[in-house]
């Protein structure tokens, strides 16, 4: 099926999300959408599929125009999404989950469960997918849940195929499997719009690309392209895509964790007997597909964890047991993984954000009072050096786009003696533009001597910051690689399993 | 099409279960402990001697079973031993970090109440049909508010309104049914008043986005309220016309009604109870064998997903709290039309919100939560009839019996229930 956009615009108030956009996908191409996060993909993607009206324009298929009025309708005209974040129903089994919506139904009402089984199977075998039709879907795998997805979009005879950032939660195995199933797809002769900020990713699979820009079409690139122009069209400027790292330096181990185990409320184990060192000046990188123990092993070096055993040391003292003030007076800067849950105050001013971890006493406080004065001499100097771009240090936080806010963060936590820097996803939904920043801070760090640990799901962040490499699979650490390790290895670590001469080194090093 | 073998990877089948910590849960055993403890000090301390006489059949019964007398200090005296053995039991499965399975629970439970019921009636006689009658009785509109939490909680709305939707049912009952001398026409009054209370819990929870526990409490106290007012004004003084609803005939079944026990219990009740039988049945296969029940599930677990693949979420939502509304003011009728027989000032006394008790407990299950509705129910005729034959504990402290059930039923025994996970979240589209 050919699927036309004409002019399509989307406003928020006075923000343009979708300025006059025009995308062609002919029957059998997977056309790639690229540019970076809320560039306005994701708007343009649910105007298509109903879940948003469009001010202006239309959408064509097979030249026919279409008035969709909710995602039902834009089913039925064959138009499925593999979304971002799965839309799928934990507590039902597969084939519920497939057949919600357009259930069929036997005598007395009953859902036709054995029908929609059967449809799993069928579907299943056809693209060779593993998928039990009773498993339960927060038992899956994110990959398999994805799978789900794309079986629940093909049940309902999609002829239009839209992949939103459909590799953000993947393994690299796991992505390398879904370009083999896009392509069967096309084979099929779907249609396939493949929404993505990742180049190497486009220029795999894609068959024609469209770059968008603040909400504009800004270019068609052939997917010969290479990563720099690809790169430069999203962002509008040059981009260096490398981070300007000399050889670490490294010195007495400064962070030692021995035999941590967390464990949940659920009783789970969610961290499972880990023991690494982080040397003075070096940046120890966790690697990981989300969920296999990085944000509780974070929280556990924080403080913010209650059940946990082993020994967690910073240049000898113990930072087990103690509270999260405790740790941070020892010198511990955090980034937390999800900045408006955890790093920011969004209600609150810059200002407010910047004094945060410091709310108990001098410079910021005397007396039980505020010292404004000296914290807005504080925050501007700040502004300033960590180029937030905001009205003035009274702006709320609340305000900024994510690259700010996620200054903020840095610049409060590194505005501090440090003895070490924990980031946590640091560039986690920013601009080209913010990750070079963040980056070149978190290099900075290091090269002041400080142990830093960054967790990063992104195998790219992890090969351009890292100086070792520990490799998380189901809260246990697979094994600690050095920073050059190439990325297939990585990605079957990351799948939990260990390449046989990795084996032998970490080994070595641990003994 | 040819089949792609990389894509069966290693990771595709393994669940992402963790393997979980041995933990040693100790509140069993010192659930237990306590309670053997208080067994003691109740039978050994305040101890009485004589026979308690239970009585199996009622009069009217076919078949006559042989009352049972037993001795209070021989049944005490084994139970107490009894409950420290469970005690030892479930301590040794917490040290070896193993959970209490629910049956030692249930057993422990009934140890104590029979001794208790043994000690409480000493000398005197306990009809045990009458008993469970009574007990039957009382969980009616409990069972009919609780029926009317599931849908609503199940779609995502918390239905606080519970007591609200009861009373209104039952004033409405009582009037209609006064007028037109027909329980059935008060039947559908009360059908109607429910649906009124839940349009206004809908629109200002689905609709204005205004948080639900809120809404549904201020609903409770606006019609109870407006019924007090009216019954002052309007029901009290024009009695006779507006205030004596015909009341249903019990209507025996001809065979079922003959099983010793189970007979007088359950079948030889009013059309009232007969229906509520089949609303719970037809709830539950509705809720869980449906496309309705899995439409209204996927709207309260996943609202956005529901509405990826075509459900109107908003629309689910408030015809389900309608129908909520409707089910709950049908059990208000019972209070008029099936046991009381008048309208009476906050006549429902609570009996919404210990039915909102019963959803929790009942784990957002229509069966699991009648059977905890039964079990308050229960609690409440125990208070009766034990006031009635006058047993040695204070009347008052009897009275906090079924909400003490219901406290350590919903607090303590429960562990970790997962309610509906958009339940309570108004679904607002960007």
């Amino acid at each position: 099926m050919k699927l036309e956009l004409r002019g399509v615009t989307k406003r928020f108030g006075s923000l343009v999300a979708n300025d006059h956009i025009d995308l062609t996908v002919e029957p059998g191409e997977i056309h790639s959408l690229l540019g970076e996060n809320g560039a306005g993909k994701s708007t343009l993607m649910n105007v298509l599929y109903g879940l948003y009206r469009a001010d202006e324009g239309e959408i064509l298929l097979d030249d026919v125009v279409q008035h969709f009025a909710g995602p039902g309708d834009a089913m039925k005209a064959g138009i499925g999404m593999v979304h971002q974040h799965f839309m799928l129903i934990p507590v039902f089994t597969v084939a519920e989950n497939v057949m919600l919506g357009h259930e069929d139904t036997k005598f007395g009402g009953r859902l036709d469960l054995a029908g929609a089984r059967e449809k799993v199977r069928e579907i299943s075998s056809r693209f060779g997918f593993d998928v039990d039709p009773d498993a339960l879907v927060e038992d899956l795998p994110v990959g398999v849940q994805q799978r789900v997805e794309i079986i629940k979009a093909l049940s309902r005879d999609a002829k239009v195929l839209v992949f939103d950032e459909p590799t953000a939660v993947l393994t690299p195995q796991e992505t390398d499997e879904l370009m083999v199933i896009m392509r069967q797809l096309k084979e099929a002769g779907t249609s396939i719009v493949f929404i993505t900020h990742k180049l190497r990713e486009v220029r795999e699979v894609a068959d024609r690309i469209t770059v968008i820009r603040l909400g504009k079409v800004v270019g068609e690139p052939s997917p010969t392209a290479t990563n720099e122009e690809l790169a430069s069209l999203m962002v509008g400027r040059a981009i260096d895509l490398t981070v300007d790292k000399g050889p670490a330096e490294p010195g007495a181990a400064g962070l030692v964790v021995k035999n941590l185990s967390v464990i949940d409320a659920l009783n789970q184990i969610v961290v499972k007997n880990v023991s690494f060192d982080v040397r003075k000046g070096e940046v120890l990188a966790i690697a990981g597909v989300q969920g296999n123990g990085q944000t509780e092993l974070t929280e556990a070096l924080l403080g913010l964890q209650k059940r946990v055993t082993g020994s967690i040391s910073l240049d000898g003292a113990s930072l087990r047991g103690r509270s999260v003030r405790q740790v941070l007076d020892a010198g511990v800067g955090f980034i937390p993984e999800d900045r408006n849950e955890d790093g920011l105050v969004a209600e609150f001013t810059i200002a407010e954000n910047l004094m945060l971890d410091r709310s108990d006493k001098p410079p910021f406080v005397k007396w039980g009072t505020l010292q404004l004065a000296d914290l807005a001499t504080f925050a501007e100097e700040k502004v300033t050096e960590f180029d937030i771009r905001a009205q003035g240090i009274t702006t709320h936080v609340g305000r900024l786009s994510g690259g700010n806010q996620q200054k903020v963060v840095l610049a409060r936590e590194l505005s501090r003696p440090l003895r070490l820097f924990v980031a946590a996803q640091p560039t986690r939904g920013l601009d080209v533009g913010s990750v070079e920043f963040v980056h070149t801070r978190i290099i900075e760090a290091r090269d002041a001597g400080v142990p830093v640990i960054v967790v990063s799901t992104e195998l790219d962040e992890v090969a351009a910051l890292a100086d070792r490499i520990a490799v998380m699979y189901r809260g246990g650490i697979v094994g600690i690689v050095p920073g050059d390790t190439p990325r297939e290895v990585l990605g079957l670590m990351m799948a939990g399993e260990v390449p046989a001469s990795i084996a032998a080194s970490t080994k070595e090093s641990v003994a | 099409m040819s089949t792609v073998e990389s894509t069966r990877s290693a990771t595709a089948r393994s669940p992402r279960v963790l393997e979980r910590a041995a933990v040693r849960n100790w509140k069993p055993p010192i659930g237990f402990a306590a309670f053997a403890i208080i067994a003691v000090l109740i039978f050994v301390v305040g101890a009485r001697g004589g026979v308690t006489t239970f009585l199996l059949s009622t009069d009217s019964d076919i078949i006559q079973l042989p009352a049972v007398f037993a001795d209070v200090t021989i049944v005490t005296t084994v139970v107490i031993v009894l409950l420290f053995l469970a005690a030892a039991a479930s301590a040794y499965l917490s040290f070896r970090a193993r959970k209490t399975p629910l049956w030692i629970i249930a057993v422990f439970a009934a140890l104590f109440l029979a001794a208790f019921l043994t000690w409480a009636a000493s000398g005197a006689t306990i009809p045990i049909p009458g008993l469970l009658v009574g007990t039957v009785g009382l969980s009616v509109p409990l069972i009919f508010g609780a029926l009317g939490g599931v849908i609503s909680e199940r779609g995502g709305v918390v239905n606080v309104a519970i007591e609200g939707q009861l009373l209104a049912g039952a004033f409405a009952s009582a009037i209609v049914a006064s007028i037109t001398q027909q329980p059935i026409a008060g039947l559908f009054a009360a059908v109607v008043a429910g649906v009124l209370v839940s349009f206004v819990l809908a629109a200002f929870a689905i609709k204005y986005v205004v948080e639900q526990v809120i809404v549904g409490v201020v609903l409770n106290v606006l019609v109870i309220g407006l019924t007090s007012f009216l019954f002052s004004k309007v029901l009290a003084p024009n009695a006779a016309l507006l205030n004596s609803p015909p009341r249903f005939p019990r209507l025996p079944i001809p065979i079922l009604g003959e099983i010793p026990i189970i007979g007088p219990v359950l079948f030889r009740q009013t059309v009232i109870v007969y229906i509520m039988y089949i609303a719970v049945a037809v709830v539950w296969f509705a809720l869980f064998k449906t496309r309705w029940g899995l439409r209204l599930r996927s709207v309260g677990e996943h609202p956005q997903a529901a509405d990826t693949v075509g459900i109107n979420v908003n629309r689910t939502r408030f015809w389900n709290v309608s129908l909520a509304g409707a089910i709950a003011g049908f059990g208000g009728a019972y209070f008029t039309l099936g046991s009381v027989g008048a309208f009476n000032k906050e006549m429902t006394a609570g009996a919404g919100f210990i039915a909102l008790a019963a959803v929790i407990f009942g784990r957002w299950d229509p069966i699991r939560a009648t059977l905890a509705a039964l079990l308050f129910g229960f609690a409440s005729n125990l208070q009766n009839v034990l006031s009635i034959i006058g047993s040695p504990v204070p009347s008052e402290f009897m009275l906090m019996l079924p909400y003490l059930v219901t406290i350590f039923a919903v607090a303590g025994l429960v562990g970790q229930v997962r309610a509906p996970a958009a339940d309570g979240k108004p679904y607002i589209k960007s």
